[in-house]
């Protein structure tokens, strides 16, 4: 029998190889559940995770895909560390579009170099409104923001669809469910030319980037790291709850706000109400996979995009059911979560125990606190 | 009368399914262990129990193959968090996230699959009488099952020596450890036992309510679920009333055509949601009464030192 004894400090080296261990076992049970769907699994494999990086168009696809990912994940992650649990990025993402979407359809023709920004705004000012909602019912009645947050993600799909089924529908559209597609201005110019990647995946990057900035460097997100890891520490410090509770909310409101509005003046080019594609939990993944940091976000957020993309090529050459995306990403967070033991805890035999303090001790750690 | 004869047994339909998944979240949150994965343990259940009724060709068996898919998946959860000591809010999430793409997995070759009408319960005489006789002596069996379970649960927990162990464990694991209860393995059987009622209440979905496969089907009820125990402060019989009075918010947008409302079908879908966070609300703001009434350890952590 194994045992798991407590590590003195969490090990830095398995903080970092955990994520890369979770993603070979993720491909293993790939293996078997293939085979147990009857389909040859090495090529459905090579179709997952190394045809897309082969081709130009597939790559530009990544991008696409991994800018919703990577700027709602950097906005959660700010929050998980906290143990503050936004767990409604996905209707937070759905109104950002709403709002910003609105903009345009209400200068409808017009355009001008200003409206895009002011989207931008619109749609962060709406997916922080509905973070709000949340946010105030936790500090102000102390009800669970899981809960609530997750609530308003069926409440914000709803909304879409009652709204392009009237006042945002296309008045030229015969009556289809959808709005009217974005007039030239409102689209969010493309990043490399004939793909549909845009420059919302550079304001991504500048996002994780400004994640890392606040987190290393300024004294709220040093509080927020507090919270997360020692709650009792941070009240006799004398840190504010509240105050970190909105902080997060708003940051990560106000990131999956844009994100929604990008994916509906980027990829989409209009409101249509099957918008919301599950980007808002996806994130939750890439968070957890970039182990809360921005940089390793990034990577995440474009290993999932590959998933997805590569996910696709597969239904389609192989006939593969669409949901076998979806199983992977979850296998992946449980593989995460489950060897994430091994961050705190040592694996000894069951015999060993009282051998292990000879053990030389673990190699000195940086004197930054670990995540 | 009829109307109303309806509206009712709509009503029980509706609630059902949050009495089978919350009744079992009780008792995992009561052993300390808090489980945000209820709607992928429902989903899942609903998958199975239509997949096996259909594969057996018996509601028993499907039902029982439903109840033992949503335990599969509570014994994960158990590995997770309680073996391998994970965080539980994340370790729910991920429950979530893949039952929804499992039961989705295995769900392809079923849609588009309906089942026969699931039998209610008729005794002569009883059943016939009018207005009372349907509705105290014409539901399915899982209802009766559904009521039976609260009243055992309601029992284990006050009145049976296993029950008070359980709640020990969930309000003080150090102490239930020293005096030589297995914490660990309490908390799997309650996490499984959990799994297991999400699963039943998942087979409810999809052989009685529906009475199909549809993906994503559960449709948050499982997160309702959750709130339920919440709004029942810990005790089952309240979680009885609760998940009646959601039952009859759902239900409210089916009849309000017939009632002359006016609304959009939008606005209507959103009321068991917008309901369920003013519930929260209105049960969380006593602060000092949720911590009364939430067991001391829920979501914590267990290592045994010794």
């Amino acid at each position: 029998m194994f045992k798991l004894v407590p590590r003195k400090e969490p090990n830095r080296a398995m903080l970092y190889a955990t994520p890369f261990l979770a993603v070979a076992l993720t491909i293993l049970a790939g293996f078997v559940l293939f085979t147990l769907l009857g389909k040859a699994p090495l090529h459905a494999m090579y179709l997952i995770f190394l045809k897309p990086l082969t081709d130009f168009n597939s790559l530009a696809e990544m991008l696409v895909k991994a800018t919703p990912l990577i700027l709602i994940a950097v906005g959660l992650s700010i929050g998980f560390r906290a143990g503050v649990w936004n767990i409604g990025a996905e209707g937070q993402f759905t109104i950002g579009a709403i709002t910003g979407g609105s903009v345009a359809l209400a200068a409808y023709p017009d355009g001008g170099p200003l409206l895009l920004p002011m989207m931008a705004i619109a749609g962060a000012l709406g997916g922080m409104a509905w973070a709000a909602i949340p946010a105030f019912l936790r500090t102000k009645f102390n009800a669970s923001e899981i809960l609530v947050s997750l609530m308003l993600v069926y409440v914000a799909t709803l909304l879409l669809s009652l709204l392009v089924h009237g006042p945002l529908r296309d008045p030229e559209g015969f009556n289809f469910p959808e709005s009217r597609l974005f007039q030239e201005d409102a689209h969010v110019p493309n990043l490399i030319t004939d793909t549909r990647a845009h420059i919302g995946f550079l304001v991504a990057l500048a996002a994780a980037a400004a994640a890392y900035v606040y987190l290393e460097r300024m004294i709220l997100g040093f509080q927020v790291k507090v919270l997360g890891q020692a709650p009792r520490a941070a009240r006799f410090a004398g840190y504010s709850e509240k105050t970190i509770v909105w902080t997060c909310f708003m940051i990560s409101g106000a990131l999956a706000g844009v994100a929604g509005l990008f994916e509906a003046a980027g990829p989409v080019g209009q409101l249509v109400p099957s918008l919301p594609v599950g980007y808002g939990f996806t994130a939750i993944i890439v968070a957890f996979l970039g182990r809360l940091h921005p940089v390793g976000i990034v990577f995440a957020g474009l290993l999932m995009a590959l998933t997805y993309i590569g996910g696709e090529t597969a239904q389609i050459e192989m006939s593969l059911p669409s949901a076998t995306t979806s199983v992977f990403q979850g296998l992946l967070l449980f593989f995460l979560l489950a060897t994430d033991v091994l961050v705190n805890f040592r694996v000894v035999r069951a015999g060993e125990r009282l051998a292990a303090p000879a053990k030389p001790a673990p190699a000195p750690l940086t004197p930054k606190p670990a995540e | 009368m009829d109307l109303l004869l309806n509206i009712l047994l709509g009503v029980t339909v509706a609630a059902t399914p949050l009495v089978f998944a919350a009744i079992g979240e009780l008792v995992t949150e009561k052993s300390g262990v808090l489980n945000l994965g209820v709607e992928g343990m429902m989903i899942m259940g609903a998958i199975a129990a239509f997949a096996g009724t259909v594969g057996t060709g018996s509601y028993v068996a499907g039902i029982l193959i439903g109840a033992l898919a949503g335990a599969a998946m509570g014994g994960l959860f158990g590995v997770l968090t309680l073996t391998l000591m994970s965080n539980q809010v994340a370790c729910g999430l991920a429950l979530t996230l893949f039952g929804l793409g499992l039961s989705a997995l295995i769900g392809q070759s079923y849609s588009g699959i309906s089942l026969p009408q699931f039998p209610r319960v008729d005794i002569p005489l009883l059943t016939d009488i009018p207005f009372l006789g349907p509705l105290i002596f014409g539901q399915d069996a899982l209802v009766y099952l559904s009521l039976a379970l609260v009243a055992g649960v309601a029992w284990f927990l006050a009145r049976t020596r296993p029950g008070l162990i359980l709640r020990a464990v969930g309000e003080n694991h150090e102490a239930a450890h020293g005096i030589g209860y297995p914490v660990i393995r309490i908390r799997y059987l309650a996490v499984m036992f959990g799994g297991a009622c999400a699963g039943l209440g998942g087979a409810y979905l999809s052989l009685v309510q529906t009475p199909l496969w549809v993906e994503k089907m559960s449709a948050g009820r499982g997160w309702i679920a959750l709130a339920l125990v919440v709004f029942a402060s810990w005790r089952p019989l309240r979680v009885l009333g609760g998940a009646y009075l959601f039952g009859g918010i759902t239900i409210m947008q089916l009849h309000s055509q017939a009632l002359g409302l006016q609304v959009d079908a939008q606005i209507l879908s959103m009321m068991p949601y917008l309901a369920t966070i003013l519930v929260l609300v209105v049960i969380s703001r006593d602060r000092v009464k949720m911590k009364l009434n939430a067991p001391s350890c829920l979501g914590k952590v267990f290592y045994a030192t010794s």
